[in-house]
C-alpha cells in the first residue's frame, strides 16, 4: 500500500442477502484530505462507513487504517486507534445531557474507564475539554438539557461534538447535514471547513454544492461500487457519474 | 416525514426508558428525604418492636433487609446495565452453601480444606464462588442481549438448582439443616439484634457501593452503554468488559446475601435457587424502581409487607397479590422511586421538545421506513 494513504479499503464486500451493499470498494483516503462519497440512495455508503468503523463485518476485503490492517478490528479498537464516526441516523445517549454525551466520549479517551471511585460528573480532567468541544460546536448554552430535549439540528452537532470529543485522526462522517434546516446546515459547513486540513475526512453528503465546497477528492458509489474517484473538476466532468448520479439531480 | 418518524420514536424511546440517573440527582431533595426516612424506620422500627417483646417483626425486617441486599445487587444489572439477568437466585444458593458446607464438615468431619465456622471464612467462600460462577457464566451470558440473555441467566440458575439437588451428602432437594452460625469477632449471631444490625449494616454498605460505582467513570459506561451501546462502542469502549466486571461485581454482592440468608434461616436447600426466587428479585427491583438506587429497597419493602398483609387477608392472596404487581408494573413508571421522583419534580422547564425545526429534509436523505426501523443502533449487525 502506499505509504501517505490514512485509510485504504481494497476489494470490500458486504452482501445482506441478495444484496451486494458494497461490492470490491477499493479507496485510498490521503492523510489530510476532505474525501467525499457520493452516490444514490441505497448505494451502500452507509453500509462502507460501517464497515470502516468496525460496526459491520466485511465478507472479504481488507482495510488499512495508518498502514496497519485493521479489517478484523472490534469497532472499539478503531475508535482507540484513532478512527471516529457520526451516524446518519442520530445516534446520541438520549437519556443524558448533552454535556454528559461530551463527557463520556472525552472520558473514554482519557484512557481505561475502569475507574471506581471518585465522581466523574465533576472530574475537571473531563469537564474541561467537553467544555471546549461543546464550544467550538456551538452547543454550550444546551449543555445541561438532556440529548432528548434539544432540537434535530442541535443534535446533529453533538453528533459531531462527541466524535471531535474523541480527539480523532480521522472523521468518518455520514451526511451530518441530514434532515437540517438551511440555516444550520451552514453552520455545520462552516464547522466542517474550520477542521478541514486538520482532520482527515470521509463525508458521506448528498448536497453537491457543498461536496464541491469541502472536498478535495471524490469518490461515487453507485450499487455498491466505486465507479469513479476524482477532484471535483474530475466528477464533474465524467460521463458516467453525470448518467448514473448527477444525471437525475 | 423522516422527522416525524423521529420524533415519535424518540419520544416513545423517552417514554420507555425512565429519565437519567444524573436528573434525578439534579431534582427535589424530598425524595432523598423518603429514602432516608424509610431506612431509618427499617433499622429503628422492628429493634424497637423487638425489645417490646413482639419477636416476630425482627425477623420479618431481618429477610427484608437480606432480600434487599440481594435485590441492590440485581439492579447493578439490570438497573444501570439494562441487562435483565433472570438468574440472580443462584448466587444466593451459593452464598448460602457457601456457609452451610463448611460448618457440616467441621461437625462432621471430611473436607478438611473447606471445613470451618469462622464467618470470615464464609464470606469471602461466598464471595469468591458467586463472583467465578459470575465470571463463568456472564462471560458468555452477556455474548446476547435481550430475551435470548433473560434465557440463558435462568438457564445457569437451573444447572445450579439441578446440581444442588444432585449432592445427596448436603440433602439432596430436602436440604440441610445448619447446626451452628457462622462465628464472627463481638458478634453472636444466634442474637436475632446481632444478626439484624449484621444485615443492616451490609444493606447500607451495598447501597454505598452501588452509590459509588454508579458515580464513578465505570459507572458512566455502564449507564451510557445502556443507553446506546453501538454508539458507546464507536467511541470506543468494548462494552462487554465492563459489562462483565459489573455482573461479577453482582454476583459476588448477591453471594453475600445468600451467606447471610443461612445464617437467618439455618437451613439451606436447593429450593433457594428456583427460578421462581429469581423472578421474585426483578419484580422487586422493576416494583421500587430499577434505574433508582434505592429503589430495590423499597421495592423489597413493599414486596414482603404487602405478601404478609395480603396472605393474612385471604389464603388466596397470590391472585391479588399478582395483579397488583402488573398493576404497579405497567402503570407506575420507573416503578414507587419513579413515582416519588415525579411527584416531587416539577416537569422540567425545558418544554422545547423532541427535533421541531427543519421541514426541508436534505436532498434525499434516508427513505423514511428505513429512518425508523434504523433509529437505534443503526447498523448492528
Ligand atoms: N442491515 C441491513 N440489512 C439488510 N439490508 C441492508 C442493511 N443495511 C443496508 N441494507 C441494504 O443495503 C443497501 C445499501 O444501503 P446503505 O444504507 O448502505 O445505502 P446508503 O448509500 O447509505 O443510502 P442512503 O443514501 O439512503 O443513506 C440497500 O439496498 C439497503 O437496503
Ligand atoms: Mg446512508
Amino acid at each position: 500500500m502506499s505509504a501517505e494513504c490514512m485509510l485504504e479499503t481494497r476489494s470490500l464486500c458486504k452482501r445482506f442477502g441478495g444484496v451486494s451493499a458494497t461490492d470490491d470498494v477499493s479507496l485510498c483516503i490521503y492523510a489530510g484530505e476532505v474525501h467525499a462519497l457520493i452516490g444514490p440512495n441505497g448505494a451502500g455508503k452507509t453500509t462502507l462507513i460501517s464497515q470502516l468503523s468496525g460496526l459491520l463485518r466485511s465478507d472479504s476485503g481488507k482495510i488499512f487504517f495508518s498502514g496497519e490492517d485493521v479489517s478484523r478490528k472490534s469497532a472499539a479498537a478503531l475508535a482507540q486507534l484513532g478512527l471516529a464516526r457520526s451516524f446518519q441516523i442520530t445516534s446520541v445517549f438520549q437519556e443524558l445531557t448533552v454535556i454528559e454525551n461530551v463527557a463520556i466520549a472525552v472520558q473514554v479517551t482519557l484512557g481505561s474507564s475502569f475507574r471506581f471511585l471518585g465522581n466523574a460528573a465533576k472530574d475537571p480532567a473531563i469537564l474541561g475539554p467537553a467544555t471546549e468541544v461543546l464550544k467550538r460546536t456551538g452547543l454550550a448554552d444546551k449543555s445541561s438539557v438532556l440529548a432528548s430535549r434539544i432540537s434535530h439540528g442541535e443534535r446533529r452537532q453533538l453528533e459531531i461534538a462527541m466524535a471531535l470529543a474523541t480527539e480523532p485522526k480521522m472523521l468518518l462522517l455520514d451526511e451530518p447535514m441530514a434532515g437540517m434546516g438551511q440555516a444550520e446546515s451552514n453552520d455545520m459547513i462552516t464547522l466542517l471547513a474550520s477542521l478541514k486540513g486538520d482532520k482527515t475526512m470521509l463525508l458521506v453528503e448528498h448536497d453537491m454544492d457543498t461536496v464541491f465546497t469541502l472536498a478535495d477528492r471524490i469518490s461515487v458509489l453507485v450499487y455498491g461500487r466505486v465507479i469513479a474517484t476524482g477532484s471535483p473538476e474530475e466528477i464533474r466532468a465524467n460521463r458516467e457519474v453525470q448518467q448514473a448520479y448527477l444525471g437525475d439531480d | 416525514m423522516d422527522n416525524a418518524l423521529n420524533r415519535s420514536e424518540q419520544s416513545k424511546l423517552a417514554h420507555h426508558k425512565c429519565r437519567s440517573f444524573y436528573r434525578r440527582h439534579r431534582g427535589s431533595v424530598l425524595p432523598g428525604m423518603i429514602n432516608l426516612l424509610v431506612l431509618v424506620a427499617l433499622g429503628a422500627l422492628p429493634v424497637i418492636a423487638y425489645l417490646d417483646g413482639q419477636i416476630f417483626w425482627l425477623d420479618v425486617a431481618t429477610r427484608l433487609v437480606i432480600l434487599a441486599i440481594a435485590a441492590v445487587s440485581l439492579n447493578l444489572v439490570l438497573g444501570f446495565c439494562g441487562l435483565a439477568s433472570f438468574g440472580h437466585a443462584a448466587f444466593i444458593g451459593i452464598g448460602a452453601y457457601a456457609v452451610g458446607i463448611p460448618v457440616y464438615h467441621e461437625t462432621y468431619g471430611g473436607f478438611e480444606m473447606i471445613a470451618g465456622y469462622s464467618g470470615w471464612w464464609h464470606l469471602a467462600l461466598a464471595i469468591a464462588v458467586s463472583a467465578l460462577f459470575a465470571l463463568v457464566t456472564g462471560a458468555i451470558s452477556l455474548r446476547t442481549r435481550g430475551v435470548h440473555f433473560i434465557m440463558i441467566t435462568m438457564a445457569f440458575s437451573q444447572m445450579m438448582y439441578y446440581t444442588l439437588v444432585s449432592l445427596q451428602e448436603y440433602g439432596a432437594d430436602d436440604g440441610l439443616s445448619i447446626d451452628l452460625r457462622s462465628e464472627l469477632p463481638l458478634l453472636n449471631l444466634d442474637d436475632p439484634l446481632h444478626l439484624f444490625g449484621l444485615c443492616f449494616a451490609s444493606l447500607l454498605g451495598a447501597l454505598l457501593l452501588s452509590w459509588t460505582l454508579v458515580r464513578s467513570r465505570f459507572g458512566k459506561v455502564l449507564v451510557a452503554a445502556r443507553s446506546n451501546e453501538p454508539r458507546l462502542k464507536s467511541l470506543g469502549v468494548e462494552t462487554y468488559r465492563y459489562q462483565l466486571v459489573a455482573y461479577v461485581i453482582s454476583g459476588a454482592m448477591c453471594g453475600y446475601a445468600g451467606a447471610l440468608m443461612a445464617n437467618f434461616t439455618v437451613f439451606i436447600s436447593p429450593s433457594m435457587v428456583e427460578w421462581s426466587r429469581s423472578g421474585e428479585l426483578i419484580f422487586m427491583v422493576v416494583f421500587g424502581g430499577s434505574a433508582y438506587l434505592f429503589g430495590p429497597v423499597i421495592g423489597t419493602a413493599a414486596f414482603i409487607l404487602l405478601e404478609y398483609f395480603l396472605s393474612r387477608f385471604t389464603v388466596y392472596w397470590h391472585l391479588p397479590f399478582g395483579i397488583l404487581l402488573i398493576l404497579v408494573v405497567l402503570f407506575l413508571r420507573g416503578g414507587v422511586s419513579g413515582s416519588i421522583a415525579r411527584l416531587f419534580s416539577k416537569r422540567s422547564a425545558v418544554s422545547n421538545s423532541v427535533s421541531v425545526n427543519s421541514t426541508s429534509v436534505a436532498e434525499g436523505s434516508a427513505p423514511a421506513i428505513q429512518g425508523s426501523s434504523q433509529a437505534r443502533g443503526e447498523d448492528t449487525p
